[in-house]
């Protein structure tokens, strides 16, 4: 049974290519081996019949070609108008995705799929707009011809020899929902060609004669069969892998493509998608890195090699190695590699004699790996030596002319200054020019690479030769000694240019690894270390502008939207062009601006910042030197923006669990207040509410002592009542952060003053002792809010001790602080209680009724906001202590009398 | 008992307006209500109050405009009603004019008491050369100040104070308004000389200068001279 069960990871992965395309539109394509087998007819067939269906159909684009039977089949349908777009004076006429998405049909009509968009659109290619229609939900109809197809562009030119400049990826299949072939035999289409359906009359013979000959249109035919069949194969699989149905599950090959610098890798990579695809295997693209330095074109072909490997699904690894052959098997046995595919090396015969081929190499040492070898051609080798200015062989980089002139230079000149020292002094023989020769061989190896060390060393063998061995001026060597040394300066030069080359790369790379190491610890320690999003940011654009050498910006949430400016850290100035760009990248969660094929006219590259769950954020970065990013610093650049991207979440998450914890730490507080208040709420009201209707009894109005008694109930009631709104006032505005200190000069000893006389009818006939010191300073304080402390605990003092007992208060200053001691002679505070006095709502067991339990937390409230301490503790002969310290910031400013002159 | 002077009490809560109106009315008040600001502007055109009590929360508009446009017109002495916690309305209503406040919750006594002040002090007042609170006496003419008929030494500054607190018994001042009268317009911020002064004040003429009760403080307001 077990050999039935389909794969959990492919079934899985087929289960999710069905969920995402239910939310996405439906893609059909209508699809045909040359133009002019009626697709676009076919296509707008079809959309009449869904408009009869009540089907919301539009025109997106559509060209007739002016084709009458399919203009005809147009009346009717709704179109949506083009944009158009000034392209150096000419008016060029595009598809308005964005129109289409607003009209919100269900269904858009796209022809010509591998359509190129005009400079300055959003897309460089229409199918790009397509994929957007699709994301936005809406079902699209559109056509294409096999030729246009990335992978079979190279087939095509090699049957028609025409060149197709417009192409679409492969991958673009992955989104059909639909493949309808539009077939017609080749003798049928030329008929229709020269019926003058397809083109206009003038062009017909033209086309007959290139194109449309029945060979090409038979090639294209099986082409477009093939491909068909290959899309309708995929469909049953990803059915059976759905329905269980036992099958054919996946082949366990895997194979892998060397890439390396040259515009040829192109065709390679596409050529090993292709053979993958067909295969359902996966695949691998693997760059070697040896020990020359590329010129920066092969730089930049490299980087668009690789992201075109990974763009087309392939998994890219970058090795080291200076043994080609060696470090692409490496890789191979360490991926379990079946097959590895490299491109035929084009050298001549004689570069490969002296150099050996990497491939015999490769062949040899290939074991149970199978090795494709796939050809470049003339073509594209011609280019190449435009482009680079030789033909850089597979799989290798080399160094470029000018390195070569420069080894040879330096050549040159160390044979010159030798020449002249062997012909001035005598004991300058021709032994010492042998090993400064050999110098100058090393040094080109340390500093310049090792081709051009080789070139060197075969150079000066040849001039040592040459010049100063004898006899001098001729290959030959008369001495068989001579003819030793020669061969052994020749042997050490090769073997020490070699050797030193080879250090001087492993050094390269190491200090590369570390300077990407560290850049990544820098970013991961910094955002790991920093406290707040703002630290995170800062960091974060501080780290990548260093490493990139860039200008950054980041663009965060504001709740689910973007947020209008970057945030303050940011070293990029954001305009509205930019913003969109960076929105249109937070909408679809891929990279655009410059560098890529979306929006690419934006100086900025935007990067969407990408957590597992959501879009985060999106990060700009704008390179001083406005360079492409090599490939290792774009994998760099990802895991920087990844790594941001987490720490970003961290921070959002911290926040909303601060939030939660927030939350449910005032919702606590609100139920203890809600239990705590209700009792004391109640008791005040009820005493009113009691007195009050007893008092409208005739009887006891007439009892003067009676209503004396109820009346003065009903007011001290209504002053509790009060007291606990004030206390319940003050506490939410401390709670609230909104408490405002109003800090202005103040005197102590009034403040104490006002309270008392506040307390006044509290305290009654009790003992007030109050000690200021005579030479208390002015202090900043908030005079009503000090005050309010001064009451709640004189207040405390009344209710909590005898009403015999006296209660002092004193000031003094000390040093650069006040105190101020509030104490009674009661019975003390029980020492369990010492530390949750000031708790909220807490009230010490076995008190009176009529307190909130929030005065002492208030108080300790207002002198915190004050920077000052609130002390409770027992005086040793007795009752209880509440120690105010607050801090005297500034001397008070001096006063002035009055002037009456 | 008031002589038929009339009240106008301007509050949008009920009530208060009607405990003020049978408060007011038991001691011989005539009472008239208003319930919104605009009412107020009316109804004080109209009936020409002797007095109006204003609160400043009102429905429609702030009691600061309210107060503004009627001291456009009327010299009428207002008191103004207020919370806790306000006291920067305080001090706003009575630089706007007001001539004092109270803060609610209040007495009825409280409120005769600052009625019959603002009364007095919107009459003419009779230039009496000498004036006496408990054991205080000054003597405007002589600049003389004695406590239970000793003869008190003052600053001048001090006296000027004095002199000043005097001269608006029973009212309170802003610390704004003393400012300006003793030191001058430019002085209006140096709150902290109130602060001294007073307190040197206090040591001279209050029999527990700890807990004064002539000149008392009015946190986050200014001072007051109380008569009673």
């Amino acid at each position: 049974m077990n050999e039935y069960r389909p794969d959990p990871d492919a079934l899985l992965a087929a289960i999710q290519k069905g969920e995402a395309r239910e939310r996405r539109g439906k893609l059909k394509i209508f699809f045909g081996m040359a133009a002019g087998v009626g697709k676009t007819y076919a296509m707008l067939d079809a959309a009449r019949q869904r408009q009869l269906e009540a089907v919301d159909v539009v025109v997106g684009y559509v060209e007739t070609h002016k084709r009458a039977e399919t203009e005809t089949l147009l009346d009717g349908l709704e179109i949506v108008p083009r944009r158009k777009v000034d392209y150096r004076g000419t008016s060029l006429e595009e598809m308005d995705a964005d129109a289409i998405i607003a009209r919100r049909p269900q269904l858009a009509l796209v022809d010509e799929l591998a359509h190129t968009n005009a400079p300055g659109s959003r897309h460089a290619k229409r199918y790009q707009d397509v994929i957007e229609l699709l994301e936005a939900g809406i079902d699209v109809y559109t056509t294409v011809n096999v030729q246009h197809f990335e992978s079979r562009a190279d087939a095509v030119r090699q049957i028609t020899g025409i060149s197709v400049h417009e192409t679409v990826p492969d991958s673009i299949l992955d989104y059909a929902d639909e493949i309808e072939l539009i077939d017609l035999s080749p003798e049928d289409l030329r008929k229709r060609l020269a019926e003058g359906k397809v083109y206009t009359p003038e062009r017909i013979e033209v086309a007959a004669n290139n194109f449309f000959r029945i060979g090409n249109l038979t090639a294209l035919r099986e082409m477009a069969l093939r491909l068909t069949a290959e899309q309708v194969d995929h469909q049953l699989q990803d059915y059976m892998q759905v329905k269980q149905i036992a099958g054919p599950w996946k082949s366990g090959d895997r194979l892998m493509v060397a890439v390396s610098a040259s515009p040829f890798s192109e065709k390679l990579i596409r050529w090993t998608r292709r053979m993958a695809y067909n295969l359902e295997a996966a695949w691998l693209a693997v760059f070697i890195e040896t020990s020359d330095t590329p010129t920066p074109d092969a730089k930049e072909q490299l980087a668009h090699n690789l992201t075109l490997a990974r763009e087309l699904g392939a998994e890219v690894i970058i090795a080291a190695g200076d043994d080609v052959a060696d470090a692409l098997l490496r890789v191979a046995r360490q991926r379990n590699v079946t097959q590895i595919i490299v491109g035929k090396p084009l050298r001549s015969r004689l570069a490969e004699l002296l150099r050996g081929s990497m491939v015999n190499r490769l062949i040899r040492v290939s074991g149970d790996v199978d090795i494709y070898v796939v050809k470049g051609d003339e073509l594209e080798r011609q280019s190449i030596e435009w482009k680079v200015g030789r033909f850089i062989p597979q799989p290798k980089i080399h160094s470029s002319l000018q390195q070569y002139a420069l080894a040879l230079a330096i050549v040159a000149t160390f044979t010159a200054v030798d020449l002249v020292l062997f012909s001035q002094i005598s004991w300058v023989g021709y032994q010492v020019v042998g090993l400064t020769e050999l110098l100058a061989v090393l040094l080109i190896a340390v500093y310049i690479g090792r081709g051009p060390a080789l070139a060197a060393a075969f150079a000066s063998a040849i001039s040592w030769n040459f010049l100063f061995i004898d006899p001098r001026f001729t290959f030959q060597i008369s001495q068989a000694h001579d003819v030793i040394l020669f061969l052994l300066y020749f042997l050490i030069a090769i073997f020490a240019g070699n050797l030193t080359a080879r250090l001087r790369t492993r050094e390269r790379q190491a200090r590369y690894n570390a300077d990407r190491s560290m850049a990544l610890y820098a970013l991961a320690h910094e955002t790991a270390t920093a406290v707040n999003m703002n630290d995170v940011l800062r960091t974060a654009i501080t780290q990548i502008a260093k490493v990139f050498d860039a200008d950054v910006g980041i663009l965060l949430l504001e709740g689910d939207r973007l947020a209008q400016d970057y945030h303050p850290s940011s070293t990029l100035k954001i305009d509205t062009k930019d913003h969109s760009v960076a929105q249109w990248v937070f909408e679809h969660g891929k990279p655009a601006g410059r560098f890529t094929d979306t929006l690419p006219q934006s100086p900025v590259h935007f990067i969407p910042l990408r957590t597992p769950n959501r879009i985060v954020g999106v990060i700009g970065i704008q390179l001083r030197s406005d360079s492409r990013l090599s490939y290792d610093q774009e994998v760099l650049l990802e895991t920087f923006t990844s790594q941001i991207a987490l720490v970003i979440e961290r921070e959002l998450l911290d926040e909303a669990a601060e939030q939660a914890a927030m939350l449910r730490e005032s919702e606590r507080l609100f139920a203890t207040l809600l239990n705590s208040i209700s009792h004391e709420l109640r008791t005040p009201i009820a005493a009113i509410t009691g007195a009050a209707s007893s008092l409208r009894n005739p009887q006891t109005i007439n009892n003067d002592v009676a209503s004396g008694e109820l009346l003065s109930n009903i007011q001290d009631a209504a002053e509790r009542l009060n007291r606990l709104v004030e206390n319940l006032l003050d506490m939410s505005r401390l709670e609230s952060g909104r408490l405002k200190l109003k800090r202005d000069w103040c005197d102590v000893g009034e403040i104490i003053g006002v309270a008392v006389k506040r307390l006044e009818s509290a305290l009654g006939d009790r003992q007030i002792k109050i000690v200021i010191d005579p030479h208390l300073q002015l202090i900043r304080l908030d005079f009503v809010l000090i005050e309010q402390v001064i009451i709640n605990l004189l207040d405390n003092a009344c209710n909590y001790t005898p009403p015999e007992t006296p209660i002092s208060i004193e000031a003094q200053q000390r040093q650069r602080q006040v105190e101020i001691v509030v104490r009674d002679y009661g019975p003390g505070i029980p020492e369990a209680d010492i530390e949750r006095i000031f708790d909220k709502f807490y009230r010490a067991p076995g008190t009176a009724a009529g307190g909130t339990g929030l005065g002492l937390s208030i108080c300790r409230g207002i002198i915190e906001a004050h920077e000052g301490k609130l002390i409770a503790e027992n005086a040793r002969d007795g009752g209880a202590r509440f120690t105010i310290i607050l801090p005297m910031i500034g001397e008070p400013p001096p006063v002035q009398e009055v002037n009456y002159g | 008992m008031a002589d038929g002077l009339s009240v106008l009490i301007v509050d949008d809560e009920i009530q208060i307006r009607r405990f003020l109106r049978i408060s007011l009315e038991a001691v011989g008040y005539q009472v008239h209500e208003a319930e919104t600001g605009q009412q107020a502007l009316t109804r004080t055109a109209q009936l020409r109050p002797d007095l109006v009590i204003l609160d400043i929360g009102l429905p429609d508009m702030d009691g600061f405009q309210v107060l503004t446009r009627l001291r456009e017109w009327t010299t009428t002495p207002v008191i103004v009603l207020s919370v806790r916690d306000s006291d920067h309305d305080k001090v706003q209503a009575l630089d706007t004019g007001a001539d004092d406040y109270l803060t609610k919750p209040f007495s009825v006594d409280e409120l005769m008491a600052r009625i019959r002040v603002a009364q007095r002090h919107s009459q003419p007042q009779p230039e009496t050369p000498i004036f006496s609170v408990g054991d205080l006496q000054v003597d405007f003419a002589h600049r003389l100040v004695t406590l239970r008929g000793k003869p008190v030494k003052m600053t001048p500054t001090e006296y000027a104070l004095l002199r000043l607190m005097v001269q608006n018994a029973g009212k309170v001042l802003t610390h704004q308004q003393i400012l300006r009268a003793v030191w001058g317009p430019e002085y209006v911020e140096e709150t902290h000389y109130l602060r001294v002064y007073f307190a040197q004040l206090r040591q001279k003429i209050e029999d527990n200068p700890a807990v004064p009760k002539l000149i008392v403080t009015e946190p986050g307001v200014g001072y007051r001279l109380v008569v009673s």
